[in-house]
């Protein structure tokens, strides 16, 4: 018989033995007893301290996201969970693994509206993969065991395990668990060679292929077999926003974002493929604008991994339940090389608009405020190789992820799904942590800086390493942008008066400085990288800066605004 | 899209929670859940579920593999009534000294083939088997009469498929699972 623990100290020795060495968390009473058997553990895991528990998930998430490990959150009953929902939404829509623990009240309140009591599971059960309480202690590791099996197969999501206080307390039997099979959950589907076959034959045919590389190719890590049969058979390759890094920027084949800011090409390529291979994404509205009227020429084949994402928002040719890449390391033995040329040219021609009538004006003004794509693309030619681009939410997203350049697997970190502001500055606190030796950069807005920025605690702390870049333009800037070009430019509560950002990271120990002019900017980017350590720069933006090109929401992919005034044509 | 009346039929591990998970699929679509019915399966463990709701076959198609995804349940299906047999069962409170003074309810209760379950000098419990046409008629009967209490419950079905799924399917994530541990 092995000896008696407590259920606090089982559940950290369940959590080493699915490898942790990290958690982000804020203690409180109902989870104080795990806090104490902590104390004891402090050589093998590290416990980042942040100052609000939506902090701990965001870098959780940002850690998860760099690291392809599952972010481990440990937080306290009521307000400590009920501050990780948004987080817990976040990273279920964007497939992102987790394991969050959350402190409840004893069993014996349970029910009674006891202190600090709220009902975790009710309130995370559908924002969550999985979400279970336990109430006594020998529960504990296989709970433990399930939740790292659920959080990181299949398609990976946030698991909330919900701990009455007893259940630390009490004493256990600790025995180390392991799970790897659950009978109504089945995370990896058989990949059937008769339909790898038949996509071969179609791609191999198709006169005007079409790649779209989503979420889910980063997630399975299929980043080379995609560069293969891209390469080999010269499809072109366009990204949604969270597959971006899927593919380097610099590969011929890679065409550019999809979506509602995304490039010119792609989107209108949309239309005119024959066939398009939709791998690991969700046609979300973001993507398809106007649903009914998406890519009605092509045939559509659609790889995921979660069936029920399969005719879920457009109806495909051929649906193809599987992981993408062992769906694209069977494929790759069947593509035939092959040449586009013709079709390429439709891109090249997009682009030249693109560059035209978008990029150009954006990137290399002459005259007036700084731009937010000209500071991105300043930024990620500094940053070099390797380099990891974290945004907010909002125009700083949006630039970031158009300008920046993707040369390395896992480069770009952003809440796609659920457009949380405030997710930039904990993800990518959490991505420093994941990868300490990437640079992190982080475009952020001064909105969505406002929302987390007590994290910049955290760093004091714990030493992250992120470069802040925040495009301030005292306005919610895309909220602004719409209401310029939809609501008669009544910029309704859109407008801040903000704080001196660079005396408050002062505050923190974070070196910064102001940045108002053009010809600054060079230099104080230099200043930020070379500086070992957190740098803000506070760049000051052209307020009437927009996003372009454009597709109003609801829109047609091909129905696309350059500016306020023109829309494409070829 | 006309709405057609569908059955979805939930397999499902016995797990504290998993009825708000699954019922909360239909609300998030705004589709109100017509009956709902639960109890433990012909396979040792195994819930089955019985919910059926007014929706098109498309947006039920998305509800059921929502409800598949649900880490604990083990499989979900979508009928009509034409792939499954159903039954539901009503019971209605009349009062006793109705029965016994008007001569009519005994040949309507005869002509229904529903029965008496319980009398008491101030009521009687009469309960009636069928579908919601049936007991709907002998409701509609002894409404004109007095009619203490009616509830009908939710159906229970069978499939009328000569094959079974689920026990299949547990039998293959047997199967996966000996691989699993070969490998």
């Amino acid at each position: 018989m092995s000896e008696m623990i407590s259920g606090a100290e089982g559940l950290i020795k369940s959590l080493l033995s699915e490898g942790v060495d990290m958690v982000f968390g804020y203690p409180g009473g109902a989870i104080i007893s795990v806090y104490d058997k902590l104390f004891d553990y402090q050589d093998k895991i590290r416990h980042i301290l942040v100052r609000h528990e939506q902090g701990a998930i965001h870098a959780a998430q940002g850690y998860a996201r760099i690291t392809g490990r599952p972010g481990v959150v440990i937080v306290t009953s009521g307000p400590g969970a009920a501050n990780v929902v948004t987080g817990l939404s976040d990273a279920l829509m964007d497939s992102t693994p987790l394991v969050v623990i959350s402190g409840q009240v004893a069993s014996a309140f349970l029910g009674t509206d006891a202190f600090q009591e709220t009902d975790v599971v009710a309130m995370t059960q559908q924002i969550t993969k999985w979400a279970i309480q336990i109430r006594r202690p020998e529960d504990i590791p296989d709970a433990v065991a399930r939740a790292f099996y659920i959080a990181s197969t299949g398609r990976p999501g946030p698991v909330v395990l919900d701990i009455a206080k007893d259940a630390q307390i009490g004493m256990m039997e600790w025995q180390h668990k392991t799970c790897d099979y659950i009978r109504s959950y089945n995370p990896m589907p058989h990949v059937d060679s008769a339909d790898v076959l038949e996509v071969a034959e179609l791609l191999n045919n198709a006169k005007h292929p079409l790649i779209l590389s989503g979420h889910g190719v980063a997630i399975s890590n299929a980043e080379e077999e995609l560069l293969q049969i891209a390469q080999t058979a010269d499809i072109p390759v366009a990204a949604t926003l969270l597959g971006l890094s899927t593919i380097n920027s610099d590969v011929p084949q890679y065409k550019g974002m999809l979506g509602m800011h995304g490039n010119i090409g792609p989107n209108i390529a949309t239309n005119k493929a024959d066939v398009i291979l939709a791998l690991g994404m969700r046609f979300d509205d973001r993507v398809t604008g106007d649903a009914k009227k998406y890519a009605l020429a092509p045939k559509i084949i659609h790889v995921d991994i979660d069936p029920s994402e399969l005719n879920k928002n457009i109806k495909v040719f051929k649906a193809i339940n599987a992981d993408a890449k062992s769906f694209l390391s069977s494929l790759a033995l069947f593509i035939k090389p092959n040449k586009h040329d013709e079709w390429n040219k439709l891109f090249e021609q997009c682009d030249k608009v693109e560059y035209d009538e978008v990029i150009m004006p954006e990137v290399h003004p002459n005259s007036g405020k700084m731009k937010m794509g000209e500071v991105v693309n300043a930024v990620t030619k500094a940053a070099g190789k390797g380099a990891v681009c974290v945004t907010d939410v909002g125009q700083n997203q949006m630039f970031a992820s158009r300008y920046f350049k993707y040369s390395a697997p896992k480069s770009f970190i952003s809440s796609g799904g659920l457009g949380t502001m405030g997710f930039g500055l904990p993800a990518a606190i959490g991505a420093s942590m994941g990868a300490p030796d990437r640079t992190i950069c982080l475009f952020v807005g001064d909105g969505g800086l406002q929302m987390t920025i007590q994290e910049l605690g955290t760093i004091m702390e714990h030493g992250a390493k992120v470069k802040i870049v925040l495009l301030n333009n005292n306005f919610l800037g895309n909220v602004r942008q719409w209401q310029t070009l939809f609501f008669h430019s009544r910029y309704s509560q859109t407008h801040m008066l903000n704080p001196d950002f660079v005396a408050l990271a002062a505050a923190y120990a974070i070196p910064g400085e102001d940045v108002t002019s053009r010809e600054d900017l060079p230099a104080a980017i230099d200043r930020m990288l070379s500086h070992d350590g957190t740098y803000l720069l506070n760049v000051d933006i052209d307020a009437s800066d927009m996003i372009f090109p454009m597709i109003p929401a609801g829109g047609t992919v091909d129905n696309i605004m350059l500016n306020e005034n023109k829309k494409f044509s070829l | 899209m006309d709405k057609e009346l569908f059955t979805v039929s939930v397999f499902s591990e016995n797990t504290v929670g998993l009825m708000s998970q699954v019922t909360i699929i239909f609300t998030r679509r705004c589709i109100n859940i017509e009956s709902i019915c639960a109890s433990e399966c012909s396979i040792p463990g195994v819930h089955k579920w019985t919910i059926t709701a007014w929706s098109t076959r498309e947006v039920m198609e998305k509800v059921v593999k929502q409800i598949e995804k649900c880490v604990d349940v083990i499989r979900a299906f979508l009928l009509t009534d034409d792939d499954i047999v159903y039954q539901e069962v009503a019971l209605y409170k009349v009062s006793t000294a109705l029965l016994i003074d008007e001569p009519h309810l005994e040949s309507i209760i005869r002509t229904h083939g529903a029965r008496i379950i319980d009398v008491t000098r101030e009521f009687t419990v009469i309960e009636k088997t069928g579908h919601y046409r049936e007991t709907q008629a002998l409701f509609e009967e002894l409404k004109r009469y007095d009619i203490r209490q009616f509830v009908r419950s939710g159906r229970v079905t069978v499939t009328k498929s000569n094959r079974e799924y689920v026990s299949e399917y547990i039998e293959e994530q047997k199967i996966r699972a000996e691989r699993q541990k070969k490998s």
